[in-house]
């Protein structure tokens, strides 16, 4: 790891204006990923700021929405019971993220700024068409996830919080890599105020992407039985050592009826 | 910097970038919390935080200031060994021993958040601690009884 300064600035502006005034400063959230990516000098900040503190955290519950805020860690998104009750899917998956340590600081502000083509809120964002609110304007998630690790977001946003409307029904499905525990393939399925929509996580190079064959079955007929049919087309899915993308493809399927079946 | 660990103050003078495992280990003198594979997927750098378990070696040690931190070395008052200490040692559960102190940190954390409900709570729970040495089972059977006796 290279050398940097650390910064603790006292609000959100203060921030900005840090990442401002010089643009190989960086932020760090939970640091679960940024670390490692420092450690393997992939990244050479002059200085780290610090976002811990700044009342970024927290979770509340309206009629029409849940807030999260940027800074709220997979472990709180697991253990509140409005998101539980209201949106099971999203509770779900959180407490599939890789093991308890990391769910006790990996945050999801920094999983949403990162977007790692195998991470899994990005689904759940896409399929229940969550807002990404930041320091200066609200991005709908159709126009925030732009291709493997890059967004919407310019170098000195900061993703202060992500609304979610309620969705009717949602769930996530996941075949997790047995070591780390990323998604080889992860399914979210929402049927709710953006319609019914299906994402999928750890199978194409772009990241994120919205299964439309699936979806269309399902507006029709929400069931199982109503997407066993669907082949998901290999081409442009990953393959790698730990799986092909024809096996990818097959675990779509798989992984789409049984989030399905369980919503 | 000024770290709280085991209860006590420890005044270190580091770089901004070094993580809260090599303030333990390289300038602290507390050499228990083990180093695997440095980027958070062994556990082997498990401590916990305010109480909670978390990585040390992808926790900046300038993150850590103003917070409780407790490691292996912590955990036993005097020649009394904690509970869950006390149950690796009568079942076996290690070979190396490279892994253990994680483990043990992790184990003590997950009872207290009352996931030693069944043997798979456990094992899911555990999830973030690699044993190279596969002694799994035996970790298992620890924890169970340590935690019917808490
Ligand atoms: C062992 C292991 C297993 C994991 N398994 C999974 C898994 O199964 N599924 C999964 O989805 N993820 C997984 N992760 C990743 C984990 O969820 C990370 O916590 C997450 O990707 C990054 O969040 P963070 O808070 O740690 O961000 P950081 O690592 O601190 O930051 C990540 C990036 O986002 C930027 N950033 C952070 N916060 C903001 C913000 N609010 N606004 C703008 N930019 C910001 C930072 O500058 C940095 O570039 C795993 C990580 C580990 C170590
Ligand atoms: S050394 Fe920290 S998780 Fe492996
Ligand atoms: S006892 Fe050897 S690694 Fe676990």
């Amino acid at each position: 790891m290279y050398d940097f300064a650390f910064q603790t600035p006292a609000s959100v502006s203060d921030a900005v204006k840090m990442l401002a005034d010089d643009t190989e400063a960086k932020l760090l959230a939970g640091g679960q990923t940024f670390i490692p990516v420092l450690k393997q000098r992939l990244n050479k900040p002059s200085v780290i700021v610090d976002l811990n503190g700044l009342g970024l955290s927290g979770i509340t519950s309206a009629p029409d929405k849940i807030t999260i805020g940027g800074m709220t860690t997979h472990n709180a998104i697991m253990s509140n019971p409005d998101i539980q009750k209201r949106i099971p899917g999203l509770a779900k998956m959180a407490s599939w993220i890789g093991d308890t340590q990391v769910r006790h600081r990996g945050t999801m502000g920094g999983s949403l700024a990162n977007n790692d083509p195998s991470a899994c809120y990005p689904t759940a964002v896409l399929a229940i068409g969550a807002t990404i609110v930041t320091d200066q304007r609200r991005i709908p998630a159709d126009e925030y996830f732009q291709g493997m690790f890059t967004t919407a977001l310019a170098p000195e946003e900061i993703v202060t919080a992500i609304e979610f409307p309620i969705p009717e029904k949602s769930n996530y499905e996941k075949f997790r890599n047995p070591a780390s525990r990323y998604a080889m393939v992860g399914v979210f399925v929402a049927k709710g105020p953006a319609g019914i929509r299906v994402a999928i996580t750890g199978a194409a190079q772009d990241g994120v992407f919205r299964h439309t064959a699936m979806e269309q079955a399902l507006a029709t007929n929400w069931s199982a039985d109503a997407i066993k049919g669907i082949v998901t087309p290999a081409d442009g899915l990953n393959s790698d050592i730990h799986a092909s993308a024809e096996y990818r493809a097959h675990l779509i399927g798989v992984m789409t009826r049984r989030a399905v079946a369980g919503a | 910097m000024v770290l709280q660990v085991n209860g006590q103050r420890v005044s270190l003078s580091l770089e901004p970038r070094t993580s809260l495992l090599d303030a333990l280990r390289e300038y602290a003198g507390l050499t228990g919390t083990k180093k695997g594979c440095d980027r958070g997927s062994c556990g082997a750098c498990t401590v916990h935080i305010d109480g909670r378990r978390v990585v040390s070696c992808l926790t900046l040690a300038a993150r850590a200031q103003g917070k409780a931190v407790t490691t292996i070395e912590g955990l036993a008052s005097g020649d009394d060994l904690h509970p869950m200490q006390a149950a690796f040692l009568h079942h076996d559960a290690y070979q190396c021993g490279y892994c253990t102190p994680g483990q043990i940190m992790s184990a003590v954390a997950l009872v207290q958040e009352g996931h030693a409900g069944s043997d798979a709570e456990i094992r899911e729970n555990m999830s973030g601690n690699i044993c190279r040495c596969g002694a799994y089972a035996n970790i298992v059977g620890a924890i169970r009884d340590a935690a019917g006796r808490a």
